[in-house]
């Protein structure tokens, strides 16, 4: 029983292990030579332009939805001046990063292990290995590095057109003041929230980018491993996201 | 029988002493010892689960053994890290069982992409050297193909071309011939041939395609048990009149002419 458990304790040390390495590996190559801009612009396309809709999508509707809930909330107490503000905190410092980071894990993250999954179990990563090529110097840092570089970007993207949304549906549709919307945010909002917000976006774009990799880059060679590996990854990528949202809020506030 | 004959030279390419390697509570290889000839095919059978493919992971440095030494041009290569293991791999083609082909890319990029990657040859000298390697596996204006494009055979010839524009010195081969028809088994098996000639290459070749596969070797080597069981040319080894390499064989037959027997029936 308790031998059953030690080994349990230092099989998850292990795994945790080589998690972490992943990453301190994936970091590492991505700054030693040779350098690849390249696959680096190419992974930027996948995890950052082609996630642009699906971000303005869901930016649109998170902020016509916090314009609607703000105004009622505020009207109650006659503040609707602050509703600008009030959409504004919220998606730069919480929503923007979280939702945008789940939005690319969904997307590209899944997209991500599936095919570094397909590619571990066609042997297509022991043939980078074979040809001297490192597969995570080839494979693995352009996509961390690319995650570090357009989480930030579309989270950016997020905030301004969440904030168009509340404005939208706020004022409007439902009749808040136009002036004291803007003016409310222009004045309230401080460089330390925003640069919190890109803080957060810049730590999740490596946990997805990480979590994603590592599971794909480990599929299990059969037919069940790649569908596994994804579904892992999103679900992992998820947790850890509002699980670091919580850490770096309470560090960052 | 275990004494390689001397008729080349007296040098091995690859020397495999006592390799020894362990996956959790199983010993897949068992003490390995084999002499893998410049200049020829070598061919390595066993029932499935005779540490075959291990064995070809361990030769090409993708697995490391627990003991036992592996020779390439007088260098153990089982103690060699980092920079020294990519300059012994350069050495190597390597066919993999799937082909491994990049399916993102080109059978032309696929080809070219050892070249690409690792070497500072000018673009059109790439060019020109991936027709050229195209040609020789039969794959003439087949370039622009994606690999989902292609067949089974196709992929494997494309696979090939890619393991050999470096020009290695030693190709190295796993199932080459899985999940292809007979015909194109014996054309696979012929292409090996051609090629080992025209590129005077060292080949290291893991069949389960017994007897075809004797045909188109020079040697073979019988796993069993993780261990060279057998180990001779392939006139040695059939006349061996070994029990177990006997059943083996049989078994293939026998479990061929089941499958087929059932087949028929339904």
């Amino acid at each position: 029983m308790i031998e059953r458990l030690g080994a349990l304790v230092l099989d998850g040390i292990a795994r945790l292990g080589t998690f972490v390495l992943f990453l301190i590996s994936a970091l590492f190559y991505a700054i030693m030579p040779p350098y690849k801009p390249r696959l680096l612009i190419r992974q930027i396309r996948t995890i950052g332009s082609d996630s642009l809709f699906l971000i303005v999508l869901i930016a649109t509707f998170t902020g016509m939805v916090l314009g609607l809930q703000g105004y009622n909330a505020l009207h109650r107490f006659g503040s609707d001046t602050a509703l600008g503000t009030v959409v504004a905190l919220i998606l730069v410092r919480e929503l923007g990063p979280v939702l945008a980071a789940l939005m690319i894990a969904a997307r590209a993250g899944s997209a991500m292990a599936a095919e570094l999954g397909s590619m571990q179990s066609t042997e297509q990563i022991d043939a980078l290995t074979v040809m001297a090529i490192n597969p995570i110097q080839y494979l693995v840092s352009p996509r961390v590095l690319a995650g570090v570089i357009s989480f930030p970007l579309l989270t950016s993207i997020f905030d301004v057109i969440g904030i168009w949304g509340g404005y939208l549906i706020g004022v409007k549709l439902l009749g808040a003041p136009s002036g004291p919307y803007f003016n409310g945010i222009g004045s309230t909002l401080t460089s330390h929230d925003i640069m919190t917000g890109l803080y957060k976006a810049l730590v999740f774009g490596i946990v997805v980018m990480w979590v994603c990799c590592y599971k794909g880059y480990n599929a299990e060679r059969m037919a069940t491993g790649v569908s596994r590996a994804t579904t892992q990854a999103v679900v992992l990528s998820s947790v850890l996201i509002l699980a670091w949202d919580y850490f770096l809020t309470s560090i960052l506030l | 029988m275990s004494e390689p004959e001397t008729n080349h030279d007296g040098v091995n390419a690859i020397k495999v002493r006592d390799l020894h390697r362990r996956f959790d509570h199983q010993q897949v290889l068992d003490g390995v010892s084999l002499d893998i000839p410049p200049d020829q095919i070598t061919t390595i059978v066993g029932p499935s689960g005779s540490g075959k493919t291990v064995f070809l992971k361990h030769l090409n440095l993708l697995l490391r053994p627990d003991s036992g030494q592996i020779v390439i041009d007088n260098f153990d290569v089982t103690k060699l890290r980092g920079a020294a293991v990519d300059a012994v791999r350069e050495k190597f083609g390597m066919l993999f069982q799937a082909g491994a082909l990049f399916d993102s890319m080109s059978v032309f990029d696929n080809v070219a992409f050892p070249l690409v990657e690792k070497t500072r040859m000018p673009r059109a000298e790439i060019k020109q050297r991936v027709l050229e390697t195209l040609q020789a596996v039969g794959l003439e204006k087949m370039e622009r193909k994606y690999p989902s494009e292609l067949s089974g055979g196709m992929q494997k010839r494309a696979a090939l071309a890619r393991a050999l524009v470096t020009r290695p010195k030693i190709l190295m081969l796993d199932e080459p011939t899985t999940g292809l028809d007979p015909s194109r088994t014996g054309a696979i098996h012929e292409l090996i041939r051609r090629t080992q000639k025209n590129f005077e290459l060292t080949v290291v070749l893991v069949s389960h395609d017994v007897p075809a596969v004797f045909e188109v070797s020079d040697r073979v080597a019988f796993l069993h048990h993780g261990k060279t069981h057998l180990n001779g040319t392939v006139a040695e080894v059939m006349a061996a009149n070994d029990e177990i390499f006997k059943h083996f064989l049989e078994g293939k037959a026998a479990g061929a002419e089941n499958e087929e027997n059932e087949a028929l029936a339904g």
